[in-house]
């Protein structure tokens, strides 16, 4: 006689959270579970599995609303401690982007520019709670006659402050090399030439996207940890490509799925968004993510069990292909094999090195668990699903 | 055997006097040169690493040199890495030559062994926070009667 087969609502897992009883384990965890007791009595006993990264996110910012003077004005060129953030919304809101670097930057006129101080910067610095200065300038109307403001705020002074990300949690990144004959400086890190280096940028097992890797509960309205404080997928992010080659586990080989994500600023921490500077590269923001996954049943166990040695990602050369858009893979490697320390390419063992951080990542994926385990956090049961690639 | 690296300021009267000859013939130490310079003002800056066959016997070459004058300090003591804002990425240790920041597994904590560092200042600006600090710079380009 066979057991049946185990299956959870979103009601019935949020019931056991509100009871505190909900059994909640991390994706590293998750790995070893599923192992040990397969997916069927890993799906019975594990309610929820919690995923985390911390890396730098360029399509990421701010929008913002910062108030009115007198006269009132309605700004069309807005800057924040000299970053120039984008004004074409309405008087006085307007988005700053963190790859944006401060308008005096000397940018790679002195090559590689160290981008000391850009957008991610001042979302940094405004929750560590720093004044920062605002200018505008406006071409003045019949209703808003201000030409000109210039003031100094804090993240308590703007009425309203909303992290929104187009394009965050990438499912898996390219493996970068350089196979060109001098040093190159890219949003991969500098890469060494003639392939003496390889960094790689994704948490792996611990990564969202990966422990969902068909889209089957992280979707629209999806609660999450964003920053240090609850966000919300809000749509699929940009770029967003299923239709690529998968494992028979259905994990993406190379990069696949994004999230767009936001949430309220007020409520984050300079903890979770840390303003970088990526040499010869520009600005960016290190942001903290991390998504609970509800073991619905024994497939999402499955899923969710994905360890480090069964995700793939391709090796691409940033010396010459990836400026020149040629799509060209110099091999496949596993994130076991990555964080190892080296990989072999072209028959040559490489040294790797990692640009998303695993201890931040396992932070986020624990702290997730201790506020899902608490009953502080429930889960939501997605208004869709991302595009899975079928039509 | 003892070995720690060192950074070696020579006043201006003795940057032309073969002193390291003297650490080896003398006090059987061998020296490796990681970085040498004389500045503007003539004086010397060295970072060498000394390796003896004790701690006492590199101590008494050391002694020897600030007899005549040299300012002698550990390398570690000019190197640091910031722990509140280093978020532990990994991005240095694919550019540190020789190891002294590197990664911990399975954990994958990044870690700085400041006496392994040879002060060659790569990690700097690769840190996407900055959290490295190699305070160098003074010796290398101020004049030595201009530091008080």
């Amino acid at each position: 006689m066979t057991k049946q087969k185990i299956s959870k609502t979103y009601e019935e897992i949020n019931a056991r959270i509100k009871a505190g009883e909900a059994v909640v384990v991390t994706a590293e965890e998750m790995v070893g579970i599923v192992r040990e007791k397969g997916a069927e009595q890993a799906a019975r006993e594990v309610d929820v599995v919690t995923t985390g990264t911390f890396a730098p996110m360029c399509s990421s910012g701010m929008f913002f609303n910062f108030g009115q003077m007198v006269p009132t004005i309605k700004a069309s060129r807005v800057w924040v401690n000299k970053v120039p953030a984008y004004a074409g919304l309405a008087a006085v809101d307007a988005y700053i982007g963190a790859t944006e670097p401060c308008e005096d930057d000397p940018l790679n006129k002195i090559y590689p520019g160290e981008f000391r101080y850009g957008g991610g910067h001042v979302i940094e610095d405004l929750l560590r709670g720093k004044k920062v200065l605002l200018e505008a300038k406006a071409y003045g109307t019949d209703c808003y006659a201000g030409r000109k403001m210039k003031k100094e705020v804090c993240l308590d002074d703007l009425s309203f402050a909303l992290l929104c990300n187009p394009r965050n949690g990438y499912q898996n990144y390219n493996c970068a090399v350089n196979l060109s004959d001098r040093a190159v400086y890219t949003y991969m890190g500098m890469l060494k030439p003639h392939c003496r280096n390889a960094n790689y940028c994704s948490a792996g097992e611990l990564s969202p996207l990966l422990n969902d890797p068909l889209y089957k509960t992280i979707g629209i309205g999806t609660r999450i940890f964003l920053g240090g404080g609850i966000g919300y997928v809000t749509w699929h992010g940009t770029q967003h490509n299923p239709a690529v080659p998968r494992t028979p586990g259905g994990v993406p080989r190379k990069a696949a799925g994004t999230l767009m994500v936001q949430g309220d600023l007020k409520q984050m921490s300079p903890d979770w968004l840390r303003g970088v500077s990526i040499l010869g590269y520009g600005n960016s923001l290190a942001v903290g993510l991390g998504i609970p996954i509800p073991i619905l049943n024994a497939e999402m166990a499955t899923f969710t069990g994905v360890s480090d040695k069964d995700i793939y990602t391709q090796i691409v050369d940033y010396g010459h292909d990836y400026t020149n858009g040629i799509v060209r893979s110099y091999g496949e490697v596993s994130y076991a094999q990555l964080k190892s320390g080296s990989i072999i390419v072209n028959g040559k063992e490489v040294q790797t090195a990692p640009l998303s951080s695993v201890v931040k990542a396992r932070e986020i994926a624990c702290m997730l668990k201790e506020w899902i385990a608490s009953g502080r956090f429930l889960l939501n049961h997605p208004a869709e699903t991302l595009p899975d690639g079928s039509e | 055997m003892f070995t720690q690296i060192y950074v070696l300021r020579f006043p201006k009267e003795t940057s032309d006097q073969p002193y390291i000859y003297q650490l080896v013939k003398e006090y059987d130490i061998e020296f490796n040169i990681l970085k040498a310079d004389i500045l503007l003002q003539r004086e010397g800056v060295m970072i060498l690493e000394l390796k003896g066959s004790s701690k006492h016997n590199v101590n008494a070459g050391l002694e020897y040199l600030k007899g005549l004058g040299v300012q002698v300090e550990r390398l570690a003591a000019r190197i640091h890495r910031d722990d509140e804002k280093c978020f532990q990425c990994g991005a240095c240790t694919g550019v540190c030559p020789v190891g002294a920041l590197y990664i911990k597994r399975p954990s994958m904590e990044v870690l700085f062994d400041p006496q392994k560092c040879t002060g060659c200042s790569l990690c700097v600006t690769v840190c996407p926070v900055r959290a490295m600090a190699v305070s160098l710079a003074e010796e290398w380009v101020v004049p030595e009667e201009l530091i008080v």
